[in-house]
């Protein structure tokens, strides 16, 4: 019988903490089908950040590091250099790529540094459970905005990929979900691109990859995957926001 | 032998340079020197200075605080540093900068008119190295040959064609009466 | 032959000759001449030379470059080297080498640009959460400031920890000549840690988050246990007249100070003497233990209002009287002033 499903060879067998209906596990698993797929496992170096990702190192097969919070692209950025033909990327949610990393994100971007960034965005801080994230949705109620994000209060959700396409530095920005298998799928061809043009020394990649909170958001699974739907691809609409590999 | 001189002007005047100058020749004749210098927004707009020691033995600080000697270029650093020149000490003016006559029992104090001689030399920027070649004819803490070497080992690659005006200039600073 | 040289581009070189593979600073005055001297000659040497966008973001970026096996370095002055502490005690944490050079000038806050040594307690103590130490060195002269990166980056191999070089606004703007000696660059300690892909081995981890149960604290009793071995081992000092009565202690630009006002005060028949700390970290107990019984008093000089007396105090316990004069916020003491306290003892 041909064995149709498999465990990549970039992830380990130990059993994720992530919760059930969580994106986190769906996206290690791509990255590591990616990694695979590229043949580069024993060549990359992946940075996990502060946040629901910090175990990543016990879930990817090939040298991972921890940075502090926010710090990944600094990091990315020291080993990027040092090593160059090595592939280099970081694994980092909203509140530590987009709030307290917000400069040494844009920064690392506008340098063109040679890395790929898979940037999770659930809208809000799981780890710490439930707080307000910067991409949190206007309205959104989290425990540290209880009547809903208000607008003069707190800002509003940052549309980190349209951001970043504004700088010369930047090579490749997609925002990808993970609710459906279609959009699974497309996940991981744009993450593949990402690699790709790191592997093509073009620069600097980013994919954004909308995922679901359910325990955080207080919703079942299957209403955590409607209001990725109907709410966040509203405010952040999936497709390739920038390619300059094509102009 | 220990010699604590402070030179002090306007920012542009090449306070440092004749500093590091100095420091140069005495590190050419083997004595022990350091040189300081005032250094960011101190310096901004304003007055800079620098400090050089120059010792036959180990030197501890490079902080001065009670000069052996003074250089001054311009009248707000004769208001900020002459208080501090020791007794006794030396005081070499820019007089074409600096109006006041000034006469002292217990401080040697010499006018020389700098910034003219300089611009009869043709460039009124090595004021600094007039005044410096007066204060070497006084206090002789370096030799005129180590002072003329210190010129070349600075003033290389495109500033080699300043050599000869610096020289001129030091000569200069030598030969006033 | 002997050069010219600021004490900051004193220490560049020295890094330099020393290996360091990699560079990553933030413009602060009194230290900016060391970026600017790295900018060129990294980039000379073909290594690693970055502006980064914060301090913050220069001690995360020596963070991966020392991960990924750099002789990696920043430097900085006070406010900087604040933003720096997360960084090193990530990097204390994790165990890994690099160099930070602190060229400290007046605070707190903003404070000032002049020369201070007002981060003892800083540098020595930790300065970053959790439980740790670095490696301190503390360079007196230019040569020193040339010749104190490689045993920096030595040692922080050798015990896989982050060390500083400690200085100061003066040492670091003066000039004095200095002998461009030959620096051995080779590395110190094991790469058997070192993330540069997992080819031909199994992959490899570098974290500080250590949640199962026991983990950190066993982590915690092994780093304690390095830093005894270091204790132990590394203590460095310069002695001058040991047999004195009154030994001034002090380290840095306070240590030249102390040495014009020793040789005025015993050429006029007093025994004075100076204890002169290379490393603050680990401090030289040894030496100040077995001084102590032999000398009327100590007296500790420092540009700041009493920090490293606590440790020379902690050493001499209470064997010996010890005496303190300092000046903060920029201030810098004289010959004259420490003459003074000496006469008052």
């Amino acid at each position: 019988m041909k064995k149709l499903f498999f465990k990549p060879e970039s992830l380990t067998d130990t059993d994720h903490k992530y919760c059930s209906g969580c994106g986190h596990g769906i996206v290690h698993r791509l990255v590591a089908e990616v990694i695979d797929e590229l043949g580069i496992r024993e060549k990359t170096i992946g940075i996990a950040p502060v946040g629901c990702a910090v175990f990543a190192y016990d879930y990817w097969n090939f040298d991972v590091t921890e940075a502090s919070h926010g710090r990944p692209p600094a990091v990315a950025t020291g080993i990027k250099r040092f090593l160059p033909d090595r592939v280099v990327f970081t694994y980092q949610g909203d509140g530590d790529l987009a709030a307290i990393g917000m400069a040494e994100t844009i920064h690392a971007a506008n340098r063109g540094e040679n890395i790929t960034v898979i940037f999770i965005n659930n809208a809000i801080y799981g780890m710490t459970t439930g707080q307000m994230a910067p991409t949190s949705l206007l309205g959104m109620k989290t425990t540290t905005s209880p009547f809903g994000r208000d607008a003069k209060l707190a800002g509003y959700p940052i549309r980190v990929g349209e951001l970043l396409a504004t700088l010369e530095g930047t090579t490749y920005l997609a925002r990808c979900a993970v609710d459906s298998a279609k959009h699974v799928l497309e996940a991981k061809k744009a993450i593949k691109k990402a690699f790709e043009v790191q592997l093509a020394e073009k620069g600097y990649s980013l994919v954004e990859i909308l995922s679901q909170c359910p325990p955080n958001w207080k919703m079942s699974v299957p209403e955590s995957l409607e209001y990725v739907r109907k709410e966040m691809m509203t405010q952040f609409p999936l497709g390739v926001i920038k390619d300059k590999t094509k102009v | 032998m220990r010699e604590e001189l402070i030179i002090a002007g306007f920012g542009g005047q090449g306070i440092m340079f004749t500093g590091t100058l100095l420091s140069q020749a005495a590190m050419i004749e083997g004595k022990f020197v350091t040189y300081f210098p005032s250094y960011g927004a101190e310096v901004r707009g304003g007055t800079a200075n620098c400090s050089v020691t120059i010792a036959d033995t180990i030197i501890g600080s490079p902080v001065i605080t009670s000069p052996d000697s003074l250089i001054i270029l311009n009248k707000p650093s004769l208001d900020k540093f002459s208080p501090r020149l020791k007794k006794g000490g030396l005081l070499v003016l820019n007089s074409t900068l600096i109006e006041d006559e000034i006469k002292e029992s217990n401080r040697q104090v010499v006018h020389i008119p700098a910034t003219d001689i300089a611009e009869k030399i043709g460039q009124i920027k090595v004021a600094n190295i007039v005044a410096l070649g007066k204060y070497l004819a006084i206090r002789k803490i370096v030799s005129q040959e180590s002072i003329f070497q210190a010129l070349e080992a600075l003033l290389t690659g495109k500033k080699k064609e300043l050599l000869e005006l610096n020289r001129k200039a030091l000569a200069a600073g030598f030969e006033y009466q | 032959m002997k050069k010219l040289m600021k004490g900051n581009e004193a220490l560049g070189e020295g890094a330099i000759q020393a290996g360091c593979g990699a560079y990553f600073g933030y413009p602060i005055t009194p230290q900016n001449e060391l970026t600017e001297y790295m900018s060129r000659r990294m980039l000379e040497e073909k290594r690693v030379f970055i502006q980064s966008e914060s301090e913050l973001a220069a001690i995360n970026m020596v963070f991966g470059a020392s991960v990924a096996g750099a002789r990696a370095m920043t430097s900085s002055s006070s406010p900087g080297v604040s933003l720096k502490q997360e960084g090193l005690s990530y990097m204390a944490g994790c165990e890994l080498p690099g160099l930070v050079v602190n060229v400290q000038r007046g605070g707190p806050g903003l404070g000032n640009i002049s020369g201070s040594q007002a981060d003892y307690f800083q540098a020595v103590k930790g300065g970053g959460h959790g439980d740790y130490h670095l490696i301190v060195l503390t360079p007196g002269s230019v040569q020193e400031m040339y010749e104190m990166p490689a045993l920096a980056f030595t040692l922080s191999e050798k015990y896989r920890t982050p060390a500083m070089i400690l200085t100061d606004g003066i040492l670091a703007q003066m000039q004095e000549p200095m002998e461009q000696v030959k620096i051995d660059s080779s590395r110190a300690g094991d790469r058997d840690w070192i993330l540069d892909g997992c080819k031909g081995r199994e992959p490899r981890k570098i974290r500080s988050l250590l949640m199962e149960e026991g983990a950190l604290e066993a982590h915690n009793l092994h780093l304690q246990a390095k830093y005894d071995m270091i204790r132990k081992q590394e203590q460095r000092y310069q002695l001058i007249n040991e047999q004195a009565e009154i030994m001034l202690v002090a380290y840095g630009i306070s240590a030249r100070v102390c040495y014009t006002a020793m040789q005025e005060a015993n050429k006029k028949g007093s025994q004075i003497g100076l204890l002169r700390p290379l490393t603050v970290w680990p401090f030289p107990e040894k030496i100040l233990q077995e001084l102590a019984p032999k000398i009327k008093a100590f007296l500790v000089i420092e540009l700041n209002a009493g920090q490293m007396i606590e440790d020379v105090k902690l050493a001499v316990n209470g064997k010996t009287p010890v005496h303190f004069y300092g000046r903060s916020g920029g201030g810098c003491v004289t010959p004259g002033e420490i003459l003074r306290e000496i006469e008052k003892i």
